[in-house]
């Protein structure tokens, strides 16, 4: 039973082509490669490690930023080390943060073993029973435009979109290795000090 | 327990310049010090021991608060605060705190400002012994992965150290824990 997948970057790049200002937090691995291959921005906030961090990272970025839109891109395996953030999130309620799961049911940084996802695990279901607002499953880059208009309109709530991409591994688009310094950038971009 | 404290630890003659704080407690003073310091979130992994302090800052408006699975998230999500904007504290027992180790590499390497307050177990009249071994290891893996690590182990001194604390987290980048002793914190009762 071979179900349809995307192709992650072309997909990531149609979410990040109507962003407009929503900022955005990348989970270590192939999607930061995938955000950054759609073009190096100061809003975007990359991970190299601290694995399962990045949906928090969103929640806290989203609660410190009511007005303005999250969006955390990160991979099943990622997001798998997180799966009690669900919970979290659900409760902290943010109606400015959006997951996108970007699922090839993979750890593909490490040699492409199964994971979780491939084995049944649905983030989307996952994340309904939590409570988020808006759930969905995706398989096809036309459903991701549909998303793209969506994710305009206001939520209730967290709301978590897993996209079924294609099990590849694409050349890498290496984000800036200095944390510090990437960092910074995000914050001088919301007009922080840096220190 | 904290009434108990309080008969052990008077707060008065240490405090000449705070003289409200003479009838109070020091869970109550360190919530003013953090609100002080511009603290406007919070996360947690409850503890009897930070009870009041949990309490404090769910009852303040101008406090975002998020309860915690794990402790591990409240690492993250105040590093993400910060990339907004807010500075964040992180409240955790000790048998949490092997929890975040690797979550740690975020603040440490990316040089978030984080302040950590740990209430110890497996230290002093502990009853579990399960809590000993986590207890035991604390400071040695909080300073492992890079922390910079305080203890208190009176009111005064921790509302003394957490004040000082976050001018270091917050305004020099560093990423700290106060470990708040469980000599202070009294035994449990059941």
């Amino acid at each position: 039973m071979n179900l349809p997948t995307m192709d992650r970057r072309v997909a990531v790049k149609k979410l990040l082509d109507a962003r407009a200002g929503t900022l955005v937090v990348t989970g270590l691995g192939s999607p930061s490669y995938d955000v950054h291959a759609a073009g190096d921005r100061s809003d975007n906030y990359y991970l190299w490690g601290a694995m399962g961090g990045a949906a928090l990272i969103g929640l806290g970025l989203a609660q410190a930023q009511p007005e303005k839109r999250v969006m955390v891109i990160t991979g099943d395996g990622e997001q798998l080390m997180a799966f009690g953030s669900l919970a979290t999130i659900s409760v902290a309620r943010p109606k400015n943060l959006d997951l996108i799961i970007l699922d090839n049911q993979h750890f593909g940084e490490t040699g492409m073993q199964s994971s979780h996802t491939g084995r049944g695990i649905g983030f989307d279901k996952v994340a309904a029973a939590c409570g988020f607002s808006e759930t969905a499953e995706l398989r096809s880059l036309e459903e991701v435009d549909t998303l793209c208009d969506e994710l305009r309109r206001p939520a209730e709530g967290p709301r978590l979109f897993v996209l079924k991409i294609t099990a590849e591994n694409l050349p890498r688009s290496l984000p800036p290795r200095d944390a510090v310094e990437v960092k910074n950038r995000f914050r001088a971009h919301l007009g922080f000090a840096t220190c | 327990m904290t009434a108990s404290v309080q008969a052990k630890h008077p707060e008065t003659a240490a405090v000449p310049s705070a003289p409200a704080a003479s009838e109070r407690q020091w869970p109550d003073q360190v919530y003013d010090v953090l609100k002080a310091a511009g603290i406007s979130h919070m996360s947690y992994v409850p503890d009897a021991g930070h009870t009041t302090l949990i309490r404090l800052f769910g009852a303040d408006p101008e406090v975002v608060t998020n309860v915690l699975t794990t402790e591990e998230e409240g690492i993250a999500i105040a590093a993400g605060a910060w990339l907004g904007g807010k500075r964040s504290v992180v409240l955790m027992q000790s048998s949490g705190v092997g929890n975040c180790i690797n979550m740690l590499s975020l603040p440490v390497h990316a040089r978030f400002p984080l302040l950590v307050l740990v209430t110890m177990r497996g230290e002093w009249a502990e009853f579990n012994p399960w809590q000993v071994p986590m207890g035991q290891a604390t400071e040695a893996s909080l300073k492992a992965i890079g922390l910079r690590v305080l203890r208190a182990e009176t009111g005064d001194d921790l509302v003394e150290t957490v004040a000082q604390a976050a001018a270091m987290a917050f305004d020099a980048d560093q990423q700290i824990a106060v470990l708040i002793g469980q000599r202070l914190l009294g035994k449990k009762k059941w």
